[in-house]
């Protein structure tokens, strides 16, 4: 009897994908069964999973470093450097954001299991985008990540804004699937496959004719993508539905659903259509400098504190478009490193905006802020590095990941995107200062509420938060030579 | 010959006063945040302690410079971002020298001159972090540190202008911290394209030092040109040199006195000092190309902004705009482009340095006794404070630039720069002394002379304390009007050397001679291998 073919399944791999899946369904079923668990379970049980994936990844790392980057399960998903890396960014943002939760939710009288249900089953599906090997698999990574993030924007049941941000940000992500999914149909047409290294390894041997289907597969791709990245002309949900969704949630949408997104954006592009690069990188450097300013402008004349963030995201997204059209080692490297500092300021600033936006998650104005250097000195000085940070200040991570972007852009002589981030970076700190002012030089608004403690969870993000970005800043050598290692490869199956 | 090379030669080993400089006020700024903030006088005595230090140690470099060496003394090097060549490059010559001991100089003043008020230990803090990085920039050579000095000083002036300020302090402050931020934006992507090229070109590593990149000058004329701009826009806000000069009246204004007397005395020093050092020493040929620009703008500068101050009926923001008029004589001698220029312009920085920051302390004085700076509430203030009146006089006409006093010598040495490479500029540029004499006599006139009324009749004197803090700042201004030769014979080698760099590496362009350029001709070419 012929032994029936399987799959080579390497399960070391697999196991963050597996403990955020395994532990949101182990989470589910305990929540049913159990009439009342204890309201600290569900956030212990989701930052535990978190911190087991982010201890996992040292192990993991050290193995790819040593055995080099391998795919399985048929060629369809593939372990290299960067998924692992982008495995540990997204574990640190579903800590940070169940600690943020833990406070946020009791306050605003929430149900307490399914978001962090939801959590990690959106984590997992960011885990499958950032070592898809295969652009199926990457589809489906994006849909269960997306689908999560769709019920978690629409949490909050007694704001309306919630259930606007959710319908918004479902019906735009259905349409930017549905691009997607196309891309891939037209990719498969001109190349036979939806393997990215057979694609790439095609690509690289054959000269198309014709390629206006593979182009215009790309483009769709690029659509599809960059919804979910939120850069221009693409980006018009995402001040909505961070407005309206429920803070840590959009906490989790701008640090993991992001880093997830360019993951995915760098697997694609940079490697699988690499030799397409003339192609697609003056797409990409018009949309990066496109997103840059307008996010810019834009945000300068936003006054809710929610709103700004959302466009100073836009901001950032436009400068890790600046690292990625670079498409090389460099560009790649700077990318993560972006993403990983990206991460730790918005989940820290987000911390922030959950703790000063109150019962009813609704004091985003700036009016909120006023003040607040005096009433929480902690909080204040912690947001205003967390600012600092954002505009790219010299001495805290913000500026030295603002850097390598623009040393990859200038390396390959794209000199002109390389001054135009800088000027948005210049007209974009008059955002964070606006904030800055607030705390700083205003007195508080009579009747304002008075300072209560910050709550535990929200303190530990915030705090851990802006002192890692300052020894980033200060020594940022260990995080560069770690994404200098966390270079993205494809490999057959 | 890199600065690394340098460093070698040098003997690695010694104490690296350099980065103690910077690292000395960061310390204190670290102590002041976790002593008990009830405590304001023990904040204050760490404070002046930290900087008084750092100051010490500056003027130890004084005596410990190697007055005919042209090129960068007390290297120190410790690697950062080896993957891209950026190193903690310390060192200083002729040229950043004085700077350094200014800076050494005005901090534990403005220090001890002025409390803030109310949050002592957030203000003290941000002084010393002000200074660390003022000193950072004054003696990094590498372009990365350099910039990221340059950029991280608006933080701790944003700070101070905007919590210990007056009126309109938060506009001020913002206005502030634009203007320089989008001034600087483009000058990240310069220094980046800066290393790029200078790698390519020459196939070595990445690396920002300053000087290899400066000695090989391998890119072509066209890149230099435009990368000068970026760097110029930056400097240019900075000085700033006329028409981007709209947010320093109101910065100045707005700013509590020690941020005044910092902000004339020290940072506007970043934008001149930039110029030297990285535009004339970086890209010889761009700053001779771009020098008519420059001495049109530095002319209309002095005397469009000497006929403003003219008309100013406060007190802070005539002083201010004085200031600024002054700092056009420096960017008028930094592009003429020849040793007396140059030397006269690095004159007038220290200078400047100290008799604004006189002045704004005098200033701030009088306000905290008569909570206003309106010339027209004040009078007769002689009768009541005569020893503040006579330190004001002697202040003032060193900025007027009296012979026998510091700004003569400065302003002087300019004018005769100027005069040997472009003559009507320095015609025009002399109208400027006069004015600032007509707009300074006239100020003395209306606050200290006339019957004093009111509150003007009893106004306090100069109290020890005050006495004590103004005495080192007019025994300069005497000491170096009666004696420049010990801070002349520290400059003139760097200054040479640098000359000397732009006349090499600029085709058809030499020194007009003059008496005093004369017996620095031919011998001068190998002092430049040094630099």
């Amino acid at each position: 009897m012929a032994a029936v073919a399987s799959p080579v399944v390497s399960w070391w791999a697999l196991v963050p994908l597996v403990t955020f899946a395994a532990a949101g369904f182990l989470l589910l079923t305990m929540a049913s069964l159990v009439r009342r668990p204890p309201a600290v379970l569900a956030p212990a049980w989701t930052v535990a999973a978190g911190v087991a994936v982010l201890g996992y990844t040292v192990p993991m790392w050290s193995r790819v470093g040593s055995d080099g980057a391998s795919s399985f399960l048929a060629g369809a998903v593939g372990v290299d450097a960067s998924s692992v890396f982008v495995t540990g960014i997204l574990a640190v943002a579903v800590i940070a954001a169940a600690l943020i939760a833990h406070d946020y939710l009791p306050r605003e009288d929430l149900p307490g299991v399914e978001f962090y249900v939801l959590l990690l089953l959106s984590a997992a599906g960011g885990v499958v985008m950032a070592s898809a090997n295969d652009l199926i698999v990457l589809f489906l990574g994006l849909e269960v990540l997306s689908i999560a993030v769709y019920v978690l924007a629409a949490m909050h049941l007694r704001r309306i804004e919630s259930q606007e941000a959710a319908l918004k940000y479902f019906l735009l992500g259905a349409f930017s699937s549905a691009f997607l999914l196309y891309g891939i149909a037209l990719v498969y047409g001109a190349t036979g496959s939806t393997n990215m290294a057979t694609i790439s390894a095609y690509l690289a041997r054959t000269v198309l004719i014709d390629d206006a289907m593979l182009l215009a597969g790309l483009a769709l791709l690029l659509v599809g993508l960059g919804f979910k990245v939120a850069v221009v002309p693409f980006h018009a949900w995402t001040p909505d539905v961070y407005q309206g969704a429920p803070t840590p949630v959009v906490a989790w949408m701008a640090a993991g659903v992001k880093a997830a997104g360019f993951a995915a954006l760098m697997r694609v592009f940079v490697l699988t259509f690499g030799t397409h690069v003339s192609d697609w990188r003056p797409a990409f450097q018009v949309i990066a400098a496109a997103t840059v300013l307008v996010g810019a402008v834009v945000a300068v004349v936003q006054t809710d504190v929610k709103r700004m963030l959302a466009y100073s995201s836009i901001v950032h997204a436009g400068f890790i478009l600046v690292g990625l059209q670079a498409a090389t080692d460099r560009g790649n490297s700077s990318v993560l490193t972006y993403l990983a500092v990206y991460a730790l300021l918005t989940v820290g600033s987000f911390a922030v905006v959950t703790v000063v936006g109150g019962t009813g998650d609704s004091s985003h104005g700036l009016d909120s802020y006023r003040g607040l250097g005096r009433r929480r000195p902690l909080l204040a000085g912690a947001f205003a590095v967390l600012l600092l940070g954002q505009a790219g200040i010299p001495f805290t991570g913000g500026f030295v990941v603002k850097l390598g972007v623009l040393v990859a852009a200038v390396d390959m002589g794209s000199y002109w995107l390389a001054g135009a981030a800088m000027l948005a970076a210049a007209i974009a700190a008059f955002v964070y200062l606006r904030v800055l002012v607030a705390m700083y030089l205003q007195e508080a608004a009579t009747g304002s509420e008075p300072a209560g403690a910050v709550p535990a969870g929200a303190l530990v993000v915030i705090v851990v938060s802006a002192a890692t970005v300052l020894l980033a800043g200060l020594l940022p050598g260990p995080l560069l030579d770690i994404a200098r290692d966390a270079v993205p490869v494809l490999v057959v199956g | 010959m890199t600065a690394v090379a340098l460093l070698a030669s040098a003997g690695a080993g010694s104490f690296p006063v350099l980065p103690a400089l910077v690292v000395t006020p960061a310390l204190g700024a670290l102590m002041v945040l976790v002593l008990p903030r009830g405590r304001p006088e023990l904040l204050k005595l760490v404070a002046i302690l930290a900087s008084t230090v750092t100051g010490a140690m500056s003027f130890w470099l004084l005596s410990a410079f190697d007055i005919g060496d042209p090129g960068f003394q007390f290297l120190s090097e410790t690697s950062w971002i080896s993957d891209l060549g950026i190193a903690w490059l310390f060192g200083i010559d002729g040229i950043s020298l004085f700077l350094v001991v200014l800076t050494g100089l005005l901090f534990p003043v403005a220090l001890m001159a002025i409390d803030p008020g109310h949050d002592a230990r957030p203000y003290y803090a941000w002084m010393l972090l002000l200074e660390a990085g003022v000193m950072g920039v004054f003696s990094s050579l590498d372009l990365i540190v350099f910039f990221l000095c340059f950029e991280v000083v608006l933080v701790p002036m944003y700070f101070l202008i905007g919590r210990w300020g007056h009126g309109n302090s938060a506009r001020a402050a913002t206005k502030f911290f634009l203007y320089t931020m989008a001034g600087s934006a483009l000058m990240l992507v310069g220094i980046l394209a800066l290393a790029f090229l200078h790698a390519d070109a020459t196939g070595a590593a990445l690396s920002f030092d300053v000087v290899a990149i400066a000695e090989s000058q391998s890119l072509s004329t066209g890149a230099a040109r435009w990368i000068f701009a970026a760097f110029a826009v930056a400097f240019a806000v900075k000085v700033p040199i006329f028409p981007l000069h709209t947010w320093l009246p109101d910065a100045h204004t707005e700013a509590p006195t020690a941020g005044s007397v910092i902000l004339a005395g020290v940072l506007l020093k970043l934008g001149t000092y930039g110029f030297l050092r990285f535009g004339l020493y970086l890209f010889p040929e761009a700053s001779h190309y771009f020098a008519p620009v420059f001495l049109t703008l530095g002319v209309v500068g002095i005397v469009y902004r000497a006929v403003v101050a003219t008309m100013q009926a406060d007190l802070k923001r005539l002083v201010a705009y004085s200031s600024v008029a002054h700092l056009g004589f420096i960017v008028l001698g930094t592009f003429a482009l020849n040793t007396e220029g140059i030397e006269g312009g690095l004159l007038q920085m220290v200078n400047h340095g100290v008799s604004t920051g006189a002045l704004f302390l005098l200033v701030g004085m009088i306000y905290e006794r008569r909570r206003t700076r309106l010339i027209g509430e004040l009078g007769g203030l002689q009768k009541s404070a005569p020893i503040m009146a006579g330190i004001f006089m002697v202040v003032m006409l060193s900025s007027i630039g009296l012979p026998g006093l510091n700004g003569f010598v400065g302003e002087f040495l300019v004018l005769l720069g100027a005069f040997n490479a472009h003559r009507w500029w320095a015609v025009v540029a002399a109208a400027g002394v006069i004015l600032a004499a007509l707009y300074l006599l006239w100020a003395y006139q209306r606050v200290f002379h006339g019957p004093a009324e009111g509150d003007n009749a009893d106004m306090p004197d100069l109290s020890l304390r005050e006495a004590l803090v103004m005495a080192p700042l007019l025994a300069l201004i005497v000491f170096m009007g009666v004696y420049p030769k010990p801070v002349i014979e520290r400059m003139e080698p760097a200054v040479d050397a640098l000359v000397v760099h732009v006349e090499r590496h600029v085709d058809g362009f030499s020194e007009p001679v003059t008496q005093m350029g004369s017996d620095i001709g031919p011998a001068a070419d190998d002092h430049g291998e040094h630099g």
